[in-house]
């Protein structure tokens, strides 16, 4: 692809002998929104950070427009950084915390003023200027740290779990926001969550990482709804997962009886992980499904139920509009095209 | 109620240590031995402003160089790893557990024309030289004593500058140069000035790292008010006068300290 603008090739990052990550390659191009999604430790912050300059990998390659990276001090990248925490500079107010990056430039006094003034505007802090950083809210502050790194016009914005200390409601509104932005200055952002929400809202393309290495790449439908394995299955939305021997092509045996699946090409008799989403399974009639089970809990959601149900040792777990009665016998189907079948993933990889 | 109940103590405290002996001060520095008010004593202070100069001179130089030892070192260690933090403090702080008269004498040994120093150098058949008894001892005695109050209020401001914010800064492309004049150093600028006034104010009022390692010829305003109280010159009422035009001296090093430090802000507001 020619838009390539940021280009990974077997990032090798070890801090006091431990591999955060583990040989990474990754193509980000052009004006996308590009989201690193994973828990804790899987090296998603660990790339961002490789790709601002605050870390030096040990082995591979950072290309940036096609220049190798690897040596520039973070001063010298044209990508500017949304930090966890804001980082603001509490010295300074906010026009100034927003004009930094220009006057350390050594813009004309007027271009910054209006730059800034332009930035502002966007994020809806206007008449904020003079005040004191300490004294905004958390959202505000959110707000400041965008558009100090925006007004650099950097080709990328790296954001490092933005949105984390804020509460949920104003979470909401800034992912809005946040795609708002990336869309009116049409520039490649970089995002770095933890939340799969988030991660499926705003992005154009989804990293999904684990143990220092890419699990799966895509758009946030095909995370979705072609999880790569059960880890990303799970990650990504609720799953029930289950083990499952493939008969052979297009049939599938789980939980005691035999399914009709749209997958292929794996071996006869191979054990296999079974993926059902809990949104995919139907509540029929007792003795009308091909599973039976009990109800052993219901929980209201909002939207939908949350009904647990066991099934001869399995638990299911289902997403219904309609309530269930707990105790009650349950007949349950699912359509072959809604049963996910992927390789067994080694037990040290779960 | 009961939080003010608890500061009587220290109250108390303040009014009869502090309070009361400033008075006092006060009324010897405006009164004759005969007790009636006067001026005299005040003007006669006058007579002293070569030592007054002296002793502001080289407080000044040792609080400059304090400040340049200092800065760089506080800025590393707050750097380093909480632990590693702790252990260098501690060194530090090591010297302090000492008596400070030991310490000072532990220099004079060292110094002495017979001393320690100049037998090394003897041996290469350098010198002797003299040290001790010179402007540049006391001056080292000052810096050797004093250091760790201008380290430590430092260390408390570095400490607190988050790695993020310095970060953030080379992010929107000020380089290590800018970093620091831009971040670090307003950022530090509180522990600088508390840092100054630490040892400045001490240094300036000493009188016995002065007689130890300056000898006769380099008497400070600490020696003069000492030989009113308790010297030959015994004359409370000069002395009380001596005291109270230091401590105007020292209010006015640290007002203008201050106007310096809002200067500084003023400067980061129109940078």
């Amino acid at each position: 692809m020619n838009d390539v603008l940021i280009d990974i090739k077997n990032l090798v990052v070890e801090f006091d002998g431990e591999r955060i990550l583990n040989g990474l390659n990754l193509q980000i191009r052009d004006k996308e929104f590009v989201t690193f999604l994973g828990p804790s430790g899987c090296g998603k912050t660990t790339t961002l950070r490789s790709i601002g300059g605050f870390i030096e990998p040990q082995e591979g390659d950072i290309f940036f427009d096609g220049k190798r990276i690897n040596d520039l001090p973070p001063y010298k990248r044209a990508v500017n950084t949304v930090f966890q925490r804001y980082a603001l500079f509490p010295h300074l107010n906010v026009y100034e915390n927003v004009a930094f990056g220009l006057k350390v430039k050594k813009l004309p006094e007027r271009e910054v003023k209006n730059r800034v003034g332009e930035m502002l505007e966007m994020v809806g802090l206007r008449g904020f200027e003079r005040r004191g950083v300490s004294q905004l809210s958390g959202g505000q502050q959110q707000r400041v740290a965008i558009a100090r790194a925006l007004v650099n016009y950097p080709r990328v914005l790296l954001l490092d779990e933005p949105l984390g200390a804020l509460d949920l409601k104003l979470r909401k509104e800034m992912q809005t926001e946040l795609k708002r932005y990336q869309q009116q200055m049409e520039i490649t952002f970089i995002y770095v969550t933890h939340d799969q929400e988030e991660a499926l809202t705003m992005s154009d393309r989804v990293v999904v990482m684990k143990d220092g290495e890419i699990q799966q790449i895509g758009t946030p439908q095909d995370i979705y709804n072609e999880p790569i394995n059960a880890f990303v299955a799970d990650f990504i939305g609720e799953s029930n997962i289950i083990d499952g021997i493939m008969q052979h092509d297009y049939l599938v045996e789980f939980a005691g009886a035999k399914f009709e699946c749209v997958d292929k090409g794996f071996g006869e008799m191979q054990r296999v992980d079974v993926v059902v989403r809990p949104e995919d399974i139907k509540v029929v009639p007792s003795g009308e499904g091909k599973l039976t089970g009990v109800v052993e809990s219901v929980l209201f959601k909002g939207v939908h139920y949350e009904i647990m149900v066991d099934a001869h040792g399995y638990h299911w777990k289902i997403h219904s509009t309609l309530p269930q009665e707990v105790g009650s016998f349950i007949g349950m189907t699912v359509r072959p095209e809604d049963i996910q079948i992927m390789h067994r993933m080694q037990e040290d990889q779960r | 109620m009961k939080a003010k109940f608890a500061s009587v103590p220290y109250l108390l405290w303040m009014v009869i240590f502090t309070i009361v002996p400033m008075l006092l001060i006060l009324l010897f520095a405006f009164t004759s031995p005969e007790g009636g008010f006067t001026i005299a004593n005040i003007s006669a202070v006058g007579r002293y402003t070569d030592v007054i100069m002296k002793s502001i001179w080289l407080a000044a130089i040792a609080t400059a160089i304090c400040l340049l030892l200092s800065y760089p070192f506080a800025y590393i260690i707050s750097r380093r790893s909480a632990r590693r933090q702790q252990v260098s403090l501690m060194l530090i702080m090591l010297p302090m557990w000492m008596s400070f008269l030991l310490r000072t004498f532990a220099w004079m040994t060292l110094l002495e024309k017979t001393g320690l120093i100049n037998r090394i150098l003897g041996v290469f058949g350098i010198g002797p030289f003299e040290m001790i008894n010179t402007p540049g001892a006391v001056v080292l005695g000052m810096v050797y004593n004093y250091l760790p109050f201008m380290i430590l209020p430092l260390h408390s401001v570095m400490m607190k500058i988050e790695d993020s914010i310095i970060e953030a800064a080379q992010d929107l492309g000020a380089s290590p140069m800018r970093v620091f004049f831009r971040v670090v150093l307003p950022l530090s600028f509180p522990g600088v000035s508390s840092g100054i006034t630490m040892v400045f104010v001490p240094a300036v009022s000493t009188f016995i790292i002065s007689r130890m390692l300056g000898g006769g010829s380099n008497l400070l305003i600490g020696d003069l008010i000492d030989m009113q109280f308790l010297g030959n010159a015994y004359n409370p009422h000069l002395g009380s006068a001596i005291s109270l035009v230091l401590m105007v001296i020292i209010l006015l090093c640290m007002s203008i300290m201050n106007q310096f430090d809002d200067d500084v802000d003023m400067e980061g507001a129109i940078l």
